[in-house]
């Protein structure tokens, strides 16, 4: 088992983007599955009132997911580039901790098609969904 | 200023100084007008996505331009709305080190839902660093039927 070690893709792809950090995201591995996590944090929040995480950091979430499960499937030199996402919100986001997962649907030869759904307590509820194709670098 | 520019001006400022994520980001207000609007982030170490390339986080993007559409949608109907849907085509990177401006136009209203378009760029929106389109719930509007 040495496949959690400090070589694990996830945990230096992940110590090395300033901005993972600044979401607070992280993630853990069972095999070659991958669940992201965003903890709660009061910087996160786009609606005081609800109160309700911004749109904006569920849709980045959820790209930064889907840019982690490419980075262990395809042992990527580098980042793969978005193309393009389409972020459909099902439910406000609550000050809880968000959890993501990424079905990579396609790998082509240059471009990746990646599905993704982040949910908060319940898996089967999701509150936000992204589709959307990716720009792989040379393997 | 019209009674219409002090309302978006007021609007804007509470987006921008009273919305956690917004002040974490350090989104800024420019300008706005009906069912326009215009704001910014400036480059942050902190915020970059790739640092190869010092290039600032796709999501830094999609942030900003979330945000601005909501402030195109509010001069109508008093700020509140949800996003129901966002789709971002990214052009090309922003360049490091630059300011990312957004520029947002809510094209059509109907009783509950406004459609925006927006676009990022540093210099002018012609040469755009990502475009988006999107629908927005209006607050107010009558509830959808919940789901099954």
């Amino acid at each position: 088992m040495s496949d959690l070690a400090a070589d694990d893709p996830l945990t230096t792809f992940l110590a090395a983007i300033p901005y993972a950090r600044f979401l607070g995201m992280s993630g853990i591995r069972a095999g070659d599955e991958m669940t992201a996590i965003l903890p709660f944090s009061p910087h996160l929040i786009g609606n005081t009132q609800l109160p309700a995480l911004h749109g904006g950091v569920l849709g980045a979430f959820m790209e930064m997911t889907a840019l982690l499960q490419l980075s262990i499937d395809e042992r990527q030199q580098r980042q793969p580039r978005t193309i393009d996402v389409t972020i459909e919100y099902l439910r406000p986001g609550r000050p809880l901790t968000t959890f993501a997962r990424a079905d990579v649907r396609k790998v082509g030869r240059r471009i990746a098609n990646v599905h993704v759904e982040a949910w908060q307590e319940t898996r089967a509820s999701p509150v936000a969904a992204l589709r959307g194709h990716f720009m792989l670098s040379a393997r | 200023m019209t009674s219409d520019d002090a309302f978006l001006a007021a609007v804007a400022d509470r987006m921008v100084r009273e919305t956690p994520q917004a002040v974490a980001l350090g989104i800024e207000f420019v300008s706005a007008a009906p069912d326009v609007g215009i704001m910014k982030v400036c480059y942050r170490a902190d915020l970059v996505g790739d640092p190869h390339t010092g290039v600032l986080a796709g999501g830094v993007i999609t942030t900003l331009l979330d945000h601005v559409c909501g402030l195109a949608v509010s001069g109508r109907n008093g700020g509140g709305s949800a996003t129901l849907d966002l789709r971002i085509d990214y052009m090309r990177p922003a360049e490091p080190g630059r300011d990312v401006f957004a520029r947002a136009h809510c094209y059509k209203f109907t009783n509950s839902i406004a459609f925006v378009r927006a676009i990022a760029y540093e210099d002018m929106p012609e040469d755009p660093i990502a475009t988006a389109q999107g629908a927005f719930v209006l607050a107010g509007a009558p509830a959808p039927s919940p789901a099954p």
